[in-house]
C-alpha cells in the first residue's frame, strides 16, 4: 500500500502572537475524501472547498482519495482562512505534483479564491516575525502583503499572486523579484498646534502630557475644542522607535486594520462611548486585540467620558496598571500589550455648561451624579486635569501661540532627560513612576517641599494626589532643564490638577 | 450621661408612635406640639387613641436610653440644667435632645451668638457661595453656625464653618446620630467629630414630612438671629424665619436677582423688612450693633503687585482664561501665581475652571 506525506510550515496568530502549525497531508488508498483535524474554526473546515478548487484550476491535480489533513499541534485552536495555502501546497506534496525537499525550507501563509489566486489575511508582521523565530528561510505570502512580511530583518520573502506562482517559488523556478524597501513616509499628515487660538492653558497642559506621558483630562463645555486639541497630541510626541514601530504595526496587522509597510505616526484612537469592554481591551472569539492595545504607543482618547459605561472603564484598570492585558480563553491566557496615554474629554455637567454664566440648567444631585460617574478609577489615573474654556474673541484673531515642530522639540528634549534619569529602572518616562519611585527619582529644593507641605495642609492635596503632583512637577523641571524641582513646579503642577472641591467631596 | 427624666422621655416615644398621625396634620402641627400628652394623644390618633394611652402604659424606657447609648447619643430633657435655655422660649421645647458629638461643646455653642444660616435644597452656585462664605466668616468671627445639613445652603453654611474654627450645629429631622440626606455621611462625620449634631427624635425614627417643620423651630429657637441665603416662595426655611419672627429674634435674607424664582422667598422677607445680609459683618452689625464688632481679617500673607493685579482680573472675570487674556503674563507664570493664591486662601477654585476671589 503506498503511503504518501507531506509536510508544510504556517503559522497562526495566538494573540498577537505567531504560534508555529505544521500542516501534514497524508494520501492514501479509499473513498475519496478530504478530512481536516487539529482543532479549526469553521474557516479551516470549510478551506477544504477552497483547496479543491484553486487547485483545480490552477491547473493540477486533484487527488482522487483518501486525503488526511492534520494541522499540528494539536491542542492549539486554529482560526481563519490563513492555512489554505499551505493546505494546497501540502496537498500537492503529498500527491507528488511538487517535490517533498525544497517544501521543507518554506513557511507560507494567505488564504486561497476558487480561481487559485493568493488572497490577504490579517497578522502578516506577525507570522514574518514568526517565521524568522522558527527559522525558515524563505516565507510565502499574498504580494499585496510581501512588502509588510519585509519589515522583518533575515528572510526572504516572495510576494506572490497564486498557488501557481507559490508552487515555483517553493521549487525556486521562478522567484518574484523581492519587495520594494518600503515606500518613503507614507506619514498621514498631521495636524498641528498652530492651528489652535487661545486655549494657552491647555496647551501647555498637552505639552507637559506628551513630555511626562502623563494622561490628561479634559473638561469643558461642548465645542470649546477639547477633541481637536486631543487630535494634535501624536503632532507632538517623540516619532516611534523601529522597534516600537513593529510592534504597532504588528498589533495593527492582527487587527486588520493595516494596509502596507510600517506603521510611523503614534496612533490616536477614539472609541465611541458605546464601545464594551471587550471593544475596549481586546476579547472575543477568537480574542482580538481592543483599542487599548490598538493604542499601544500612542494616544487612546475616550470623548464623552461620563457616557462610558461603568464596567468599559472599569476593565481600562489592568491595561493603565500593567500596560498590557491578559485575557483568559479555556485554559490558556492572551496578553496583549497597552502601553498608551489616556486623554479623556468630558463636559463639566450633564448639560455642558457649567461655569458658563447662567447657562447651566443641571441641579445639584444631577452635578453629583455626574460627578459620581466621572471619580473612581479612571479620575484616580489622571495626573492632569484642566478646563477647556471657550477662547476669548481677541484670542481667535490672535495669531497662534506655538507649533508642533517646536513643542516636538522641547518635549523630546525633556524625554532624553528623563531616559538618563530613569536608565536601569523599569519606568522609561515620569509618567510611569509608581508612587515609590516617585519618591526615590523626583528630588525636591527646600521650597518645593514646603510648598506640597501647604498644599497638603490646606487640603488642596490629598495623600492620594501628592505623588501625582510630585511626577508633573518633575516633568515640568525636564521641561525647563531644571535638575532639581523648585518651589514654582509644584506650584504649576498644582494648578494643571484642577479638582475643585465640589469633586473632592464626592469622589472620597 | 443619658439623662433624661422619664416624663420627658415618654413624650420622644409618643412623638415617634404618633409619626404618621402627625403627618397627616401636618398643618396645625405648632399647635399640636403644645399639647400635653393625653391631649395630643385624644387629637391625633382617632381609632387607636385606645390602643395607644394601653401602650403608653408600658414604655420601654431603659431600652430606649440604652439604644442611645449604643448610637454614642447623650440624652438632655428639659428638666435638665445642661438644656439650652433659649429653647424655652418656644411654645413647645422638645422634650429631649439627642446628641451626636462632644456634649460639653453643646454648652458653649448656645451660650454665646449663634447665627441660623439656611435656605434652599436646590440652591444656585451664587447661593452655595455666599452660604458657605457667611459659614465661614461668622465662624471665624466667633459665632455659632446653624443649619440643618440639607443639601444646598445648609450644607454650604456647615462646610463654610468647618472651614474656620468648626463651631456649627446641624439640627437634624430624623436621628441624629442617622445621617439625613445619607448621602452627607462626611460631612456629618466631620461635624459631631468638631460641632454638633443634635435631634429631637431618637434612633430609628422615620423622616416624615412633619418632622421638617418640628425641626425648623429648634433652628430658629437655638439662634439669636435666622438668615435665609436663597429660597424659593415654598422653601421650610422660611418656616423658619417666620418661627423666628415670632420669637421676636431679628431675621435676614441675601438678597437674589429678582427675576429668579430660586430667589423669590427671600426677596419677599426683605421686602417685609428682613435685614438685608451681604456679608458676615451686616450680621454682627444687627447682633451687636452697628460697627461694634467686625469680622477680624483673616491672616494672609500680602500680596505682590503682580499678584494684585491677577486678584482684580479675577474678581472682574472669575475665569483662567480671562485672566490670562487680560494680562500679558505667561500661562505658567499665571498658573504658579494662582496657585499661590489659592494656597494662601485667597481664591478658591469652582466647577469649568472658574475662580471665586475669598473677601
Amino acid at each position: 500500500m503506498e503511503v504518501v506525506l507531506a509536510r508544510v510550515t504556517t503559522f497562526t496568530i495566538d494573540g498577537v502572537e505567531p504560534r508555529r502549525v505544521s500542516v501534514e497531508v497524508d494520501i492514501r488508498a479509499g473513498l475519496p475524501a478530504f478530512t481536516i483535524v487539529g482543532l479549526g474554526d469553521t474557516a479551516v473546515r470549510e478551506s477544504r472547498e477552497r483547496v479543491r478548487a484553486a487547485i483545480l484550476n490552477s491547473g493540477f491535480e486533484f487527488p482522487q482519495r483518501r486525503i488526511t489533513a492534520n494541522l499540528a499541534p494539536a491542542y492549539l485552536r486554529k482560526a481563519g482562512p490563513g492555512f489554505d495555502a499551505a493546505l494546497a501546497l501540502a496537498v500537492l506534496g503529498a500527491s507528488d505534483q511538487l517535490p517533498a525537499r525544497p517544501l521543507s525550507a518554506v513557511a507560507v501563509f494567505g488564504e486561497l479564491s476558487l480561481s487559485g489566486g493568493l488572497r490577504d489575511a490579517p497578522g502578516v508582521l506577525a507570522v514574518a516575525e514568526g517565521a524568522r523565530l522558527a527559522g525558515v528561510p524563505r516565507l510565502i505570502v499574498p504580494r499585496e502583503r510581501a512588502r509588510e512580511a519585509a519589515l522583518v530583518d533575515g528572510l526572504q520573502v516572495a510576494g506572490v499572486g497564486g498557488l501557481r506562482d507559490a508552487v515555483d517559488a517553493v521549487t525556486g523556478a521562478r522567484l518574484p523579484p523581492p519587495p520594494a524597501p518600503a515606500a518613503p513616509s507614507t506619514r498621514a499628515e498631521h495636524l498641528d498646534l498652530a492651528e489652535i487660538r487661545g486655549h494657552r492653558v491647555p496647551l501647555l497642559a498637552l505639552e507637559i502630557a506628551a513630555a511626562g506621558g502623563h494622561n490628561l483630562l479634559l473638561e469643558g463645555p461642548p465645542g470649546t475644542g477639547k477633541t481637536m486639541l486631543a487630535r494634535r497630541l501624536p503632532s507632538i510626541l517623540p516619532p516611534l522607535t523601529r522597534p516600537e514601530a513593529l510592534e504597532v504595526t504588528r498589533i495593527h496587522s492582527v487587527a486588520g486594520l493595516h494596509s502596507d509597510g510600517l506603521i510611523e505616526g503614534r496612533p490616536f484612537r477614539a472609541p465611541h462611548h458605546t464601545i464594551s469592554a471587550a471593544g475596549l481591551v481586546g476579547g472575543g472569539s477568537p480574542p482580538r486585540p481592543g483599542e487599548a492595545s490598538l493604542a499601544h504607543h500612542g494616544v487612546l482618547f475616550l470623548d464623552e467620558l461620563s457616557e462610558f459605561q461603568r464596567p468599559t472603564l472599569e476593565a481600562l484598570r489592568q491595561p493603565l496598571e500593567d500596560g498590557r492585558v491578559s485575557i483568559v480563553r479555556g485554559q490558556r491566557s492572551l496578553v496583549f500589550p497597552t502601553r498608551f496615554m489616556l486623554v479623556a474629554a468630558t463636559n463639566p455637567c450633564p448639560c455642558g455648561y457649567a461655569g458658563v454664566g447662567e447657562r447651566c440648567s443641571c441641579g445639584e444631585s444631577d452635578l453629583r451624579r455626574h460627578q459620581r460617574r466621572l471619580s473612581g478609577p479612571l479620575l484616580d489615573r489622571m495626573d492632569l486635569l484642566v478646563t477647556v474654556a471657550r477662547p476669548e474673541e481677541r484670542e481667535l484673531r490672535a495669531g497662534p501661540t506655538t507649533d508642533s515642530a517646536r513643542t516636538a522639540a522641547r518635549v523630546r528634549d525633556a524625554r532624553d532627560r528623563q531616559r538618563a534619569r530613569l536608565a536601569g529602572s523599569p519606568a522609561t518616562c515620569n509618567g510611569e513612576l509608581t508612587a515609590g519611585q516617585a519618591r526615590a527619582f523626583v528630588r525636591l529644593e527646600a521650597e518645593a517641599e514646603a510648598v506640597l507641605g501647604r498644599a497638603y495642609a490646606g487640603g488642596t492635596l490629598s495623600a492620594r494626589g501628592r505623588h501625582r503632583v510630585l511626577r508633573v512637577a518633575r516633568t515640568i523641571a525636564d521641561l525647563a532643564g531644571r535638575s532639581r524641582v523648585d518651589g514654582d513646579d509644584v506650584l504649576l503642577a498644582l494648578s494643571l490638577r484642577q479638582r475643585h472641591s465640589e469633586w473632592e467631596a464626592v469622589a472620597a | 450621661m443619658t439623662g433624661a427624666c422619664e416624663r420627658c422621655l415618654s413624650r420622644t416615644w409618643l412623638l415617634r408612635r404618633l409619626a404618621g398621625h402627625l403627618d397627616v396634620a401636618r398643618p396645625r402641627l405648632y399647635s399640636l406640639l403644645e399639647l400635653e400628652d393625653e391631649d395630643l394623644v385624644a387629637a391625633v390618633a382617632g381609632r387607636e387613641r385606645a390602643r395607644i394611652d394601653e401602650e403608653r402604659r408600658s414604655i420601654d424606657l431603659d431600652g430606649m436610653r440604652r439604644e442611645a447609648t449604643k448610637h454614642s447619643l447623650a440624652l438632655i430633657c428639659r428638666c435638665d440644667a445642661l438644656y439650652p435655655a433659649v429653647l424655652h422660649d418656644l411654645a413647645a421645647p422638645p422634650a429631649v435632645l439627642h446628641i451626636a458629638g462632644e456634649l460639653d461643646r453643646l454648652a458653649g455653642f448656645t451660650g454665646g451668638g449663634s447665627v441660623a444660616v439656611v435656605g434652599s435644597r436646590r440652591a444656585s452656585e451664587y447661593g452655595n457661595e455666599v452660604g458657605r462664605s457667611l459659614g465661614r466668616s461668622l465662624a471665624g468671627a466667633g459665632l455659632t453656625v446653624i443649619s440643618g445639613m440639607a443639601r444646598g445652603i445648609d450644607t454650604a453654611a456647615h462646610r463654610g464653618s468647618l472651614e474656620s474654627t468648626g463651631a456649627t450645629i446641624s439640627v437634624l429631622p430624623g436621628a441624629a446620630c442617622e445621617p439625613y440626606p445619607p448621602g452627607n455621611r462626611r460631612l456629618h462625620r466631620s461635624i459631631v467629630a468638631r460641632g454638633v449634631v443634635l435631634s429631637e427624635l431618637g434612633p430609628g425614627a422615620p423622616v416624615r414630612r412633619w418632622c421638617f417643620h418640628a425641626r425648623n423651630r429648634l433652628i430658629a429657637a437655638l439662634s439669636g438671629m435666622t438668615v435665609v441665603v436663597e429660597a424659593g416662595e415654598q422653601s421650610g426655611s422660611l418656616v423658619t424665619a417666620a418661627v423666628a419672627r415670632a420669637l421676636a429674634r431679628p431675621v435676614g435674607a441675601v438678597p437674589g436677582r429678582v427675576t429668579s424664582p430660586a430667589a423669590a422667598g427671600t426677596n419677599a422677607l426683605l421686602a417685609s423688612g428682613a435685614a438685608v445680609i451681604r456679608d458676615a459683618q451686616d450680621v454682627l452689625d444687627q447682633l451687636y450693633g452697628i460697627g461694634a464688632r467686625s469680622v477680624s481679617a483673616a491672616m494672609r500673607p500680602a500680596l505682590s503687585s503682580e499678584q494684585e493685579a491677577l486678584l482684580a482680573a479675577l474678581a472682574d472675570a472669575p475665569s483662567t482664561e480671562a485672566a490670562l487674556a487680560g494680562g500679558s503674563t505667561d500661562a505658567d507664570r499665571a498658573l504658579v501665581m494662582l496657585a499661590e493664591l489659592e494656597l494662601a486662601g485667597w481664591v478658591r477654585r469652582g466647577a469649568g475652571g472658574r475662580f471665586t476671589v475669598i473677601p
